[in-house]
């Protein structure tokens, strides 16, 4: 390697940073004036939230739980802490491709393996949420999505596609779950609107405010489960129980969702950032 | 004829609840003998297997031909009150708060004289009487003599009161009011006079058939309460754990699978959390406020009872993971009963064969309805005993476990 050749490259390298550097800065600039808010997507993590329940006689996701094991007492002077347990789809959770029997054999399919770029994204937000309160077996469809697009331009890709129902602001485990003896009724896409997305839309993800990115009553759909069995199929994401979607614009918030780093994890529950303009 | 117990007055806030006292509790190894027939509600006493003789108090030796062949047998309770006496001093202080009381000598029918208490029906030697072993609130057996033929209110007896844990007019927790039997204990608590019932539901979004009429029994009230949840168990111990007078924890989980019928400890851990672990929590966090309220009047808090299940004894393969979490809460009930009974407060643990609910459905008759079972615990709590052996099942196994439990590990694990 000649001396020249050593000097362009250096050269090269400071440019770069430079840009980065810049980005970042202005970025921090931003925040620290106010012109983007960093608005929390979550639900806070208590024994109360409600869990995904299946049939009894199958396995069931763990709700969260937590233990003291000390407070400034004789387990523990000078300290507090808990316990805590989980399963990995409890409260605020990142669904991972291997989650699904879709998505059980694709490359970097788990918490571990997902590249981390991926947990970075830009999200657009379809207000549903007239629709959810007038049905709550409210499925989004590929008309709904056109005519939003219509409105506020085609879905970029490799964007969040967030369903906002303001779902979260049903504070009552009873409202929230929505059970009756036919099972919960929650809103979510259509199969049409999960294909259309994923292959029209390469949309890197789905996220709801329900208990699932499918709505209650998708088993009843074709296939059972379509944002499910769609999204990991083609090694997207989903991200559920999500909040505060109201605060939100359409297009232009970036989200911070990255999951426990457990390995081959299925998902779990996370702290979800969105960076909003304002 | 017994005076039907008045509705006690509330309790007046500005004096010191008084401290519980226990009558005297020493036993000897083979005196126990007569509290293993109390807890269960037998009336035993030992026969010698040489001579026939029947003989109280017990001894290592038959009285009257020295042999040391005896075995505890059931006994005909029927005597006559040969004497009878009131108490109207005791230096000892459990007495001594609860005088005057009435005592007698009795002369069995089966050839032995006991000094026992008396029921306040019963009349004036001489008299026709029953006796009845009894837990007294050291947890010890006593002789209680009864009237010949139950009479109205008899349960009111304030002596006999002293050896029961009635429900009438107490306040009571079933921790799961949602599941069949927890349905029937409250119904069954409601018709036994209980004053108030706080009925524990977790997870509110599930609805299960039937729950929602308990709404309409005048004294239900429901409570958010998750046995496998800390918090929640402290929060609601916090609001009532000072005013409950009886505890009866329905709280289950039920899977059917032993060890190589189904994959993971997912369900086995989820059985040790409500079944074992929830008694943890519930016993933290309700047993010293209980101990402490053992003495607090007319209600005072008085018993735990614990929902456990014959297989706590020897496994039933079949339910195997289950098996195990209950043998585990029998296990902490026992520690339970030794750290309640200094205060006089009553730990019964009931151990139903199948349940005729879901999780038992593929077994076959006889199967323990859930009425039928509430209605031995509320029997339980009326009479006194701690430990409670409904249905067929439950009957036959625990005198097989009696007999010989090794006997009986094999017969289960052949199928029953």
């Amino acid at each position: 390697m000649d001396a020249s050749t050593t000097m362009t490259d250096d050269t090269r390298t400071r440019a770069d940073a430079s840009t980065g550097a810049a980005a970042l800065g202005a970025v921090l600039a931003a925040l620290a004036s106010g012109r983007i808010e960093v608005v929390d997507l979550t639900q806070t993590l208590s024994p109360e939230f409600p869990q995904i329940a299946l049939p009894p006689e199958m396995g069931q996701c763990q709700p969260f739980r937590i233990e003291e094991v000390s407070r400034y007492d004789e387990r523990g002077p000078g300290w507090y802490w808990n316990n805590f347990s989980c399963g990995e789809h409890t409260g605020t959770h990142f669904d991972a491709p291997i989650h699904w029997i879709s998505g059980r054999h694709l490359p970097n399919n788990a918490t571990d393996t997902i590249p981390p770029a991926d947990f970075v994204a830009p999200a657009v937000v379809l207000d549903c949420s007239r629709e959810a309160a007038a049905d709550a077996d409210f499925l989004l469809t590929v008309d709904f999505i056109e005519r939003w697009e219509s409105t506020h331009g085609r879905i970029p890709p490799r964007a969040w596609v967030l369903m906002r129902t303001d779902w979260s602001k049903r504070t009552d485990p009873v409202d929230y779950q929505n059970y009756d003896e036919t099972g919960q009724h929650t809103p979510g896409p259509d199969t049409a609107a999960v294909r259309f997305l994923v292959e029209e839309r390469d949309a890197i993800g789905f996220g709801t405010e329900a208990i699932g990115t499918d709505a209650g009553q998708a088993v009843h759909l074709r296939p059972p489960y379509p944002c499910h069995t769609f999204m990991h199929g083609a090694g997207r994401y989903g991200l559920q129980c999500l909040a505060n979607l109201d605060r939100l614009p359409p297009t232009g918030a970036l989200v911070f969702a990255a999951p426990l780093k457990i390995r081959q994890g299925s998902g779990s529950p996370l702290r979800v950032l969105a960076m909003v303009p304002r | 004829m017994t005076e039907p117990l008045a509705r006690p007055p509330r309790k007046n806030p500005v004096l010191r609840t008084p401290l519980p006292t226990l009558p005297p509790g020493g036993r000897s190894r083979v005196g126990l003998g007569l509290t293993a027939a109390a807890a269960v509600g037998r009336f035993m006493l030992q026969h010698c297997r040489d001579c026939g003789a029947v003989q109280y108090p017990p001894r290592e030796a038959c009285h009257a031909c020295l042999s040391v062949r005896l075995r505890w047998r059931d006994t005909d309770c029927g005597g006559e009150l040969l004497s009878d006496t009131r108490l109207h001093h005791s230096n000892d202080l459990f007495f001594r708060e609860r005088l005057p009381w009435r005592l007698g000598l009795v002369r069995l029918d089966a050839g032995c004289s006991v000094v026992a208490h008396l029921h306040g029906d019963v009349g004036p030697a001489p008299a026709r009487v029953r006796l009845r072993l009894c837990l007294d609130r050291a947890g010890q057996a006593v002789m209680m003599a009864l009237p010949p033929q139950d009479t109205p209110d008899m349960n009111d007896d304030p002596q006999l009161r002293e050896m029961t844990c009635d429900p009438k007019f107490r306040k009571v927790l079933v921790t799961d009011g949602k599941s069949m039997v927890g349905q029937a204990m409250v119904r069954a608590l409601a018709s036994a006079g209980a004053d108030l019932i706080w009925v524990g539901h977790a997870e509110p979004w599930k609805r299960m058939p039937g729950a929602e009429g308990l709404s309409a029994l005048p004294q239900v009230a429901w409570v958010p309460l998750d046995v496998t949840d800390s918090r929640s168990v402290e929060e609601l111990a916090g609001e009532i754990g000072g005013k409950v007078d009886i505890v009866v924890n329905t709280a289950e989980l039920h899977r059917t699978h032993g060890i190589s019928g189904r994959r993971g400890v997912d369900t086995a851990r989820a059985e040790m959390d409500v079944n074992y672990l929830g008694l943890l929590r519930l016993a933290q966090a309700f047993g010293p406020a209980l101990r402490g309220r053992a003495a607090d009047g007319v209600p005072s808090a008085v018993a735990w009872v614990n929902l456990l299940s014959i297989y706590a004894l020897t496994s039933f393969p079949a339910h195997g993971t289950y098996s195990a979490s209950k043998a585990a809460a029998h296990s902490l009930a026992q520690c339970l009963r030794a750290e309640v009974r200094p205060a006089g407060v009553r730990v019964v643990n009931v151990y139903p064969g199948p349940v005729d609910d879901e999780w038992n459905q593929l077994l076959p008759p006889p199967k323990v309805a859930p009425a039928a079972l509430a209605a031995a615990v509320v029997k339980a709590l009326r009479e006194g005993t701690e430990d409670v052996y409904p249905g067929d099942v439950a009957q036959e196994w625990f005198e097989r476990w009696r007999d010989d439990p090794k006997a009986l590990e094999r017969e289960v694990s052949a199928g029953g």
